[in-house]
């Protein structure tokens, strides 16, 4: 069966396509580089649309207040600018309301854009431009220290990374964090009240990597302005030692975080980037691989959810579970030693 | 070309589910189309293969390994048709329930009338609705231009208007939609589908013709103000869901040509073939289907004149779960659970489970979760699917679905053919029927399949389940009766074949079962008490007693009343529910 691969890694090429939701303008060449937090993509949108009904407005046919109707699509207007005018010596002038931009005029009506929404996307790993793609985005490669969340609150920074676990299994409380932290990003243990968000808010503290959230925590969590990236799950369980070992090795460097939320469809998914100096650009990691003996995989629901451990071999056939279901599954030796019978629906390959 | 039907095509069916991919090989055996066997492989519309052709391959290969011949090329392309060495088959037929739920806009004139038409509609496969745009609507038109695009619809469904009736007030809201659709970017304007007065045809055809995706013509949903027919309507909406389908999933496109266009919703499909056994069996009582699955609680009814699909997909087990909380209550799905659950650990278990909805429970602990989480899902479709039901048919109790049989019952929550009890348990907790109906699972999801095959071959559905694919769980007769707990509420005697007898006493509050293997027939001869009511009449059965079907567990009496009331005492609950769990032949 092929899995889908958590990446979990040392030493990666990373490549990233990041696209505007709506067509726009690049703003960055190929072969630029780029910081994670640089935007190198915008588009506008309107805020909002007035719609003149002209015909309505004059008690006029719609052909007829067509025939009246000065202004053209793409025109730029000024609050106050007539629009027409209907016959007669006491007819009285049709006005735009507000500033904005004509974007049809049709059916003796004018619509009008006003307002402008801003759209923006950032680079969101620090690296190189390799390929852009014209009005829609651009492709960057990076090389690094990969890890990646399952949960995120789709904000993005970069930091120096402070390390306040001492375990996997730590929690994170209001104690551990002082005015110090103040800037950092914060890796914290297992978050199960809502005043250590509130904490991390007030320092402030540039993001926080954390291995689960109580469910109840989700909406505080999105709410919160700093990025939060969750690397393991909904809940209370720990961090996975891969990851664990990598983030808290590479405490005080600066890393980059980008929360940005789970997407099922696109494979976007929240992740900590650590850059690192190369001399040649290493492998980019599968994205997807067949499971095996040998391969590192991680326990996606009980026993033992969140755990790694090693597949030892695929068992034959359909396996009867403690839950009483039949599945297709595999002996996992995990970091404790322990052996395990888990579906193999229920692993992620880890790498 | 494939062999005539007298010689035997073989017939390959996939389908394709959120989770889940699904291929199953029906062929010819001793002159009878039999369900031969099925693969199954995880569904591939996500990323990191954002491809739902490579879970099919992979489903078809997992297939050939258990057939022993080979169905793929070397270059992974379908063999088709039947090779002389044995290799490939003769057709493919495709289902689908994979990708994103649809969003969806309706467009009507009054909201007890075509509103509610369109809202049928759009339930009969994976929508949600994000807007509504009806006459009383007090919004300005330039703010239903800006909701129209913020929600950014994959679907418009228009209603409205009784053919030849007014159609002033449905242009207007036609303009809205094409505008808002001529703003949006050419790859994200909305598929566009007019059920209304037909008289408006070519003005909703030039209006927005070239503003959206495509534009599709049905007859009016509501003709008249007194009548409703959706059937033409959701014919053409399974045609739109799979163009759709074709834009936004890679590899659609090419089971799309394997199968020679006969792909079809899964839902959709479901409910085809529900329709079909309805004819065949010219049965007395409606027939339902409910499949619960990653995708959508999926529920289709047949009635004496007509049909009814619902398709849910806020209740589906997959990546809608953590959003389930928005129907209901950490307390509603707690009530199910035979473990004592706390409230945190099932909120958390929701948003895990959304996260990787292909997943299964390999503990006890987490089965009983899912399964109290599957109780609610259900039962919330089943209440939601029973509010469009006709108004015409007879009920027991209006708070109660009506009586049908059989009950077919497939998805990955219901058909565990291992452990049929727990299934049976399941529907009769969350469905709570009423009467006596036969329950059938469904272990390898064929209803859908037969349906879709249905179309090429319309032999093959009725050999297959003639062969005996499904499982029968029983024969449940479930009394409608309110009793002091531990009073008898009905007596029975079953005859079985060889004449022999087994008798049963049921009290309010329990279960009992009398044996009955599958395949074997026998006669119960009942005699209700307390006023107890199987749709005969309260405490009336037909004097000559009635035929019973067999099953895995036999004739069960469900005496726990209508609907179904929990103690309030959550310890005394879990007890009772364990006794259920044990009575059905759980651990």
């Amino acid at each position: 069966m092929i899995a889908p691969v958590h990446h979990v890694i040392g030493l990666t090429s990373i490549v990233r396509e990041r696209i505007l939701p709506i067509a726009g303008n690049i703003l960055v060449r190929q072969g630029q580089k780029v910081n994670a937090t640089d935007v190198i993509a915008e588009a506008k949108r309107p805020y909002e649309h007035v719609l003149l009904d002209v015909a309505r407005l004059l008690r006029i046919s719609p052909a007829s207040a067509e025939k009246l109707i000065r202004c053209k699509v793409g025109e730029r207007l000024a609050a106050g600018t007539e629009i027409a005018k209907g016959k007669g010596l006491l007819a009285s002038p049709i006005k735009v309301p507000r500033d904005g931009t004509v974007a049809a005029v049709g059916g003796g009506q004018v619509l009008l854009e006003v307002g402008v929404a801003k759209v923006e996307v950032k680079a969101g790993v620090p690296g190189t431009v390799i390929e852009v793609l014209p009005g829609r985005g651009a492709v960057i490669q990076t090389a690094g220290s990969l890890v990646q969340g399952v949960w995120g609150n789709d904000k993005i920074e970069v930091g120096v990374l402070v390390n306040l676990m001492s375990a996997p299994d730590d929690i994170l409380t209001e104690a551990k964090m002082d005015v110090s932290l103040r800037g950092s990003i914060l890796l914290g243990g297992m978050v199960n009240d809502k005043d250590v968000l509130r904490a991390a808010a007030e320092l402030p503290a540039r993001g926080l990597i954390i291995p689960s959230l109580a469910a109840a925590l989700l909406p505080l969590a999105r709410e919160m302005k700093y990025p939060i990236v969750v690397t393991d799950g909904i809940g209370a369980f720990p961090m996975n030692s891969a990851a664990y070992r990598l983030l808290s090795t590479n405490a005080k460097r600066e890393i980059v975080i980008n929360a940005e939320a789970y997407d099922r469809y696109t494979g976007a998914k929240p992740e900590v980037i650590i850059p690192l100096p190369i001399s040649s650009e290493p492998p980019p990691a599968p994205d997807a691989q067949t499971l095996a003996a040998g391969l590192q995989v991680r326990l996606l629901r009980p026993p033992a959810m969140g755990a790694l451990g090693f597949i030892e071999k695929i068992l034959p056939g359909l396996t009867t579970l403690p839950s009483g279901l039949s599945a297709p599954a595999a002996e996992v030796k995990l970091e404790n030693d322990e052996m395990i019978i888990a579906p193999l629906v229920n692993l992620e390959v880890v790498g | 070309m494939p062999a005539s039907l007298v010689d035997g095509n073989s017939l390959l069916a996939v389908d394709v589910g959120s989770a889940t991919t699904r291929a199953v090989l029906f062929d010819v055996v001793e002159g009878q189309y039999r369900f031969i066997a099925s693969g199954v492989a995880p569904s591939t519309a996500e990323a990191p293969f954002k491809d739902v052709s490579e879970g099919a391959k992979n489903a078809i290969e997992n297939l050939q390994t258990v057939i022993g011949k080979s169905l793929l090329d070397s270059g992974r392309g379908l063999i088709t048709p039947t090779q002389p060495n044995g290799s490939g088959v003769d057709a493919l037929v495709v289902t689908l329930s994979a990708g994103a739920t649809l969003k969806t806009v309706i467009v009507g004139l009054l909201k007890d009338v075509s509103l509610e038409s369109a809202y049928r509609l759009t339930s009969s496969t994976y929508t949600r609705i994000v807007d509504t745009l009806a006459l009383n609507d007090t919004r300005k038109p330039e703010q239903k231009i800006d909701s129209l695009l913020r929600q950014q619809p994959d679907l418009v469904v228009i209603t409205g208007g009784t053919d030849g009736g007014a159609s002033r007030s449905i242009h207007k809201m036609l303009e809205a939609i094409g505008l808002a659709s001529f703003l949006m970017p050419e790859e994200k304007r909305p598929a566009i589908l007019f059920a209304g007065n037909q008289k408006m045809e070519a003005d909703v055809k030039s209006l927005l013709g070239s503003l959206s995706a495509s534009v599709h013509v049905s007859p009016n949903v509501r003709p008249s103000l007194e009548t409703e027919d959706l059937d033409p309507a959701e014919r053409e909406l399974a045609h739109i869901f799979i163009e759709i389908r074709k834009r936004q999933l890679k590899g659609v496109d090419l089971l799309n040509l394997w199968s020679g266009g006969h792909i079809l919703p899964t839902a959709y499909a479901s409910g085809r073939m529900v329709r079909f056994l309805a004819k065949m069996n010219s049965a007395s009582k409606g027939i339902l289907s409910v499949d619960l699955g990653a995708s959508a609680a999926s529920i289709a009814a047949t009635f004496k004149n007509t049909s009814r699909l619902g398709v849910f997909p806020q209740y589906g087990l997959g990546e809608n779960l953590s959003s389930l909380l928005k129907y209901t209550t950490l307390d509603e799905i707690l009530r199910w659970s035979w473990m004592d659950i706390s409230k945190d650990a099932l909120n958390d278990y929701l948003h895990q489970k959304a996260l990787y909805p292909a997943a299964i429970a390999a503990t006890k602990e987490d089965l009983a979760i899912s399964q109290a989480v599957a109780r609610q899902a259900l039962y919330l479709a089943a209440q939601a699917a029973r509010k469009n039901f006709p108004s015409d048919i007879s009920q027991m109790r209006p708070n109660l679905l009506p009586p049908f049989d059989p009950i077919i019952a497939g998805g990955g929550a219901l058909s565990d053919a291992s452990r049929p009890g727990s299934s049976l348990l399941l529907l009769l907790d969350a469905l709570q029927p009423v009467g006596i109906s036969t329950v059938i699972l469904d272990p390898n999801n064929l209803l859908p399949l037969l349906g879709s095959a249905a179309s090429r071959n319309n032999l093959l559905p009725v050999q297959v389940i003639e062969s005996g694919a499904f499982i029968s769980a029983g024969t449940v007769v479930a009394p409608v009766t309110t009793a002091a707990p531990n009073t008898p509420i009905l007596r029975a005697t079953l005859t079985y074949e060889n004449g022999s007898e087994a008798k049963v006493e049921l009290k309010f509050g329990g279960l009992e079962t009398l044996p009955l293997p599958s395949g074997e027939v026998g006669k119960l001869s009942i005699q209700l008490l307390k006023g107890a009511d199987l749709g005969y009449g309260p405490g009336r059965a037909p004097k000559e007693g009635v035929a019973v079907k067999g099953g895995a567990l036999g004739v069960v009496f469900d005496g726990r009343g209508r609907p179904l009331n929990l103690p309030a005492d959550s310890a005394r609950r879990r007890e009772l529910i364990k006794k259920w769990h044990w009575a059905l032949g759980g651990e």
